[in-house]
């Protein structure tokens, strides 16, 4: 048993945390929130075109590294500790995921290679579980060789300078995936105003959006986007992961150097004893993010175990590692005091951050509900 | 990075789960799931006999080196072992403070003669041990024992004090005793690291009566008592004490999570079966257990992975806070699901007190936040250890 990064890797960890240091500190987090896209292109550039970061599950057939989702969760963390601004998740993840499970092999041909070569900016629209509220959703429906898509969605991770949406869309005969490229008739999107700054979301509105059949995934019903969401949820855990360190890491620095009572509050006990309980939670949530990212790269979603297994693992990890990415950025705020509170000091991006990442994807709530459903079978709330 | 154990591994697993369900029949049926937390005073000739059974098949120490009358096995091969064991209901093994801590730290720390006179005794199974570390005036303070010893005459060291919560020591064979060699010393200085036998006149063991009616640990009380050796050299006590401390690396708390998953699956039939499980709070807490336990497991096997580095050594670290609070909030869902039938005592013959597993469970673990470094002690090292924060400051 290896339970522990490789050589390679670390490497891939080490090299995209140099990257982030060097180009995504405050300030340069700080332009990106101001600007238009919400997005810093530059680094945007770099990490996804020089490093080939959005390559790295994207079989090798199809330009890609053909890494997995233990590879791809060491690029999230490093992302969610410098809560960079960029569209990764949503590319490398929903979308990649969504293609991969879902779409055909020539639909990956025609999608796949863009992405990988960090040309293509790409998104779900649709990425929540069914008993979500407030997250929108789209009907399809037949027409002449192709498809009519109708539907709304408030809140779509950087719909708004997407080249690629993937819509999940609903009618009387089920679930179905279509890729819709930017610029189809019927088809807009505008960034939202959020309160986390450095995660852009867009709003996707639908109207008599006409796709030829081949615009429809091969695969894509209700259990392969179950599927698909269930890796893309282990990614974002990952992400904040990255937060939770990183809260902590700024806790522990400040009260290090800031005294009180002629001393360093940090060797006040209630300030080591939050720490303690702040790097507890860090080490179980990488324990929790990278056991779930191994069995989704163990994981034949074709089999029904195997799949329950995974939606096990990513529920496991998104509703831990939520709230400890939100304990320890709250927490960060508290050791710091004032300053904590300041929009000047960092802990108020890791604070936004924690919340939206909490709060996408499914909250913790109903991660543990999903996973009581699991284990006690879906009698559902007796009143 | 994977979470798979090897083909072999798994042919190991396979032998083992065998030899396991064909030795906990017949005489040993009793014994299965029985002599855990808050029931270990039950079966005790029992599971004497069990643990020679259990060496006689090649079951004890298997981590230990073949020189050691071990089996070499892999760290893999011990979590699994103890899975198996765990998942097949073998008894609460009384040998453990042996097997787990005396005998590793002989090995580590003692002479050639040493090791041959203990070591033999421990992988049998025939020989068990206590340990002699806290003292009325010296719990979470280790370094704070009291307890003197002596060279007498004939260059024996004598034992004079008093130690406390010593688990089995009613039972034992033999005591490793930390004691004070330098009577002017203070803290972590002159201390030794003794092994004393149970059976002379000048060791009194009074049990004390626990939470849970029964009584799995007590008083020691050495009068003058003779150490028959002393690891190390004096002054050598505090660093071996600690690497004590040290060698269990949790991979016998692999075993314990196996038992934990069964107190976790009794407490979902209960709940399946009495309703309970349609409560929107008790389905969210029993999601909850899960996810604690499945972490927990996940945790434990970073820690033990054959190529654990620094990253893994962070994980190490927290694990005892974790498991401890985990179990100890295991207990009062266990109650929350039994609800008024929570209360009912089965009664059993010749004892006054009997409780339900899940009773034992309830009561027995908040000794788990307690023992081996309570919370507390926990988080201070996890700051201190983990995060470089600064150190505790100590009185006079
Ligand atoms: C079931 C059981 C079995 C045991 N078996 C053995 C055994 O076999 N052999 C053996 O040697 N010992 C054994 N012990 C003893 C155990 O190791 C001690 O109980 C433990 O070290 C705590 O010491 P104490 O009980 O004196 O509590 P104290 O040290 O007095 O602690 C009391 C409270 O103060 C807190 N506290 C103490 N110091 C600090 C600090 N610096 N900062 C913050 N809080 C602090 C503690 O967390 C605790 O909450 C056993 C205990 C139990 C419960």
């Amino acid at each position: 048993m290896h339970f522990s990064l490789s050589d390679e890797q670390k490497m891939i960890r080490d090299s995209v945390n140099a990257l982030l240091a060097a180009q995504s500190d405050s300030a340069a987090v700080r332009g990106a929130m101001a600007s238009d896209s919400g997005i810093d292109h530059a680094l945007w550039s770099a990490l996804s075109q020089e490093m080939c970061c959005c390559a790295i599950a994207i079989p090798e057939a199809y330009g890609g590294l053909g890494l997995g989702q233990v590879e791809l969760a060491i690029v999230e963390e490093e992302i969610g500790r410098h809560v960079a601004c960029v569209p990764f998740h949503a590319t490398a993840s929903l979308a990649v995921n969504a293609l991969l499970l879902a779409g055909s092999d020539t639909q990956k041909q025609r999608w796949l290679p863009g992405i990988a070569g960090g040309d293509t900016i790409a998104t779900l629209a649709g990425a929540h579980f069914a008993r979500q509220h407030g997250t929108g959703s789209a009907r399809w429906q037949r027409d002449g060789d192709g498809y009519r898509l109708d539907g709304h969605f408030p809140l779509v991770s950087h719909a708004h300078i997407a080249d690629l949406i993937i819509v999940a869309a609903g009618s009387e005969t089920g679930t179905a995936l279509f890729a819709v490229p930017a610029g189809t008739a019927g088809l807009s999107a505008q960034k939202r105003a959020t309160m986390d700054q450095t995660r852009a979301q867009g709003a996707l509105t639908l109207n008599a959006v006409w796709l030829p059949e081949s615009a429809r995934l091969a695969q894509g019903t209700a259990d392969v986007l179950e599927n698909i969401l269930s890796r893309a949820v282990i990614a974002l855990a990952a992400e904040e992961l990255g937060v939770a360190e990183a809260a902590l890491q700024m806790a522990v620095a400040y009260t290090g150097e800031r005294r009180q009572f002629g001393r360093e509050i940090a060797s006040f006990q209630a300030i080591k004893h939050r720490a303690a309980d702040m790097m507890l939670k860090c080490e179980l949530a990488r324990s929790a993010v990278y056991y779930a990212a191994c069995v989704a790269d163990a994981s034949n979603v074709d089999d029904r175990n195997s799949a329950g297994a995974l939606h096990d693992a990513a529920s496991l990890a998104k509703a831990y590692v939520s709230e400890a990415a939100f304990f320890n950025a709250g927490s960060a705020i508290q050791l710091m005091g004032g300053v904590g509170f300041t929009w000047e000091y960092d802990a108020h991006l890791y604070f936004k951050r924690a919340q939206s990442g909490s709060a996408l994807l499914g909250s913790p709530a109903l991660h543990r509900a999903r996973i009581a459903n699991s284990l006690l079978g879906a009698e559902e709330f007796a009143a | 990075m994977n979470i798979h154990f090897s083909p072999e591994d798994e042919a190991f697993r396979r032998e083992a789960a065998q030899w396991l369900t064909d030795n906990l029949g017949g005489r040993f049926a009793a014994l299965r799931f029985r002599g855990g937390p808050g029931d270990e005073h039950r079966f005790i000739d029992e599971r004497k006999a069990w643990e020679c059974h259990l060496a006689s098949g090649g079951w004890t120490c298997i981590g230990w080196a073949p020189e050691h009358g071990g089996r070499g096995a892999s760290i893999a091969q011990q979590v699994i072992f103890a899975e198996e064991y765990a998942r097949a209901g073998g008894p609460g093994r009384i040998g453990h403070i042996g097997e787990g801590l005396a005998g590793p730290t002989i090995a580590a720390f003692g002479s050639p003669a040493q090791k041959a006179r203990y070591l033999p005794g421990i992988v049998s199974g025939k020989e068990l041990w206590c340990q002699g570390y806290s003292e009325p005036g010296a719990g979470s303070d280790l370094a704070a024992v009291k307890t003197r010893a002596t060279q007498d005459a004939d260059g024996h060291w004598r034992i004079s004090g008093q130690k406390v919560w010593t688990s089995l020591a009613h039972i034992a064979n033999w005591c490793f005793v930390l004691a004070r060699t330098d009577p002017t010393s203070h803290g972590h200085h002159g201390l030794g690291f003794f092994l004393v036998p149970m059976a002379q006149d000048s060791v009194t063991v009074r049990p004390i009566r626990q939470i849970t009616g029964s009584s799995e640990f007590n008083e020691v009380f050495f009068d003058d008592a003779r150490a028959s050796d002393l690891l190390g050299a004096p002054g050598d006590g505090w660093k071996i004490a600690l690497a004590l401390l040290g060698f269990e690396r949790g991979v016998s708390t692999l075993g314990q999570q196996m038992l934990f998953r069964t107190e976790l699956d009794e407490i979902i039939r209960i709940a399946r079966d009495n309703g309970a499980a349609r409560q929107a709070d008790i389905r969210s807490r029993i999601a909850e257990a899960w996810m604690g336990l499945t972490v927990m497991r996940a945790n434990a096997l970073r820690m033990l992975s054959e190529d654990a580095g620094a990253d893994e050594q962070r994980a190490a670290l927290v694990y005892k806070l974790h498991w401890a609070s985990w179990h100890r909030n295991l207990g009062k869902l266990a109650m929350d699901v039994l609800g008024e039938a929570a209360e009912l005592c089965p009664g059993e013959e010749n004892a006054p007190y009997a409780l339900t597993r899940l009773q034992s469970l309830f009561l027995f673990s908040r000794a788990d936040t307690i023992y081996g470094g309570s919370n507390q002690i926990q988080r201070n090292l996890i700051a201190e250890r983990g995060l470089g924060m600064p150190k505790e400051a100590r009185g006079r």
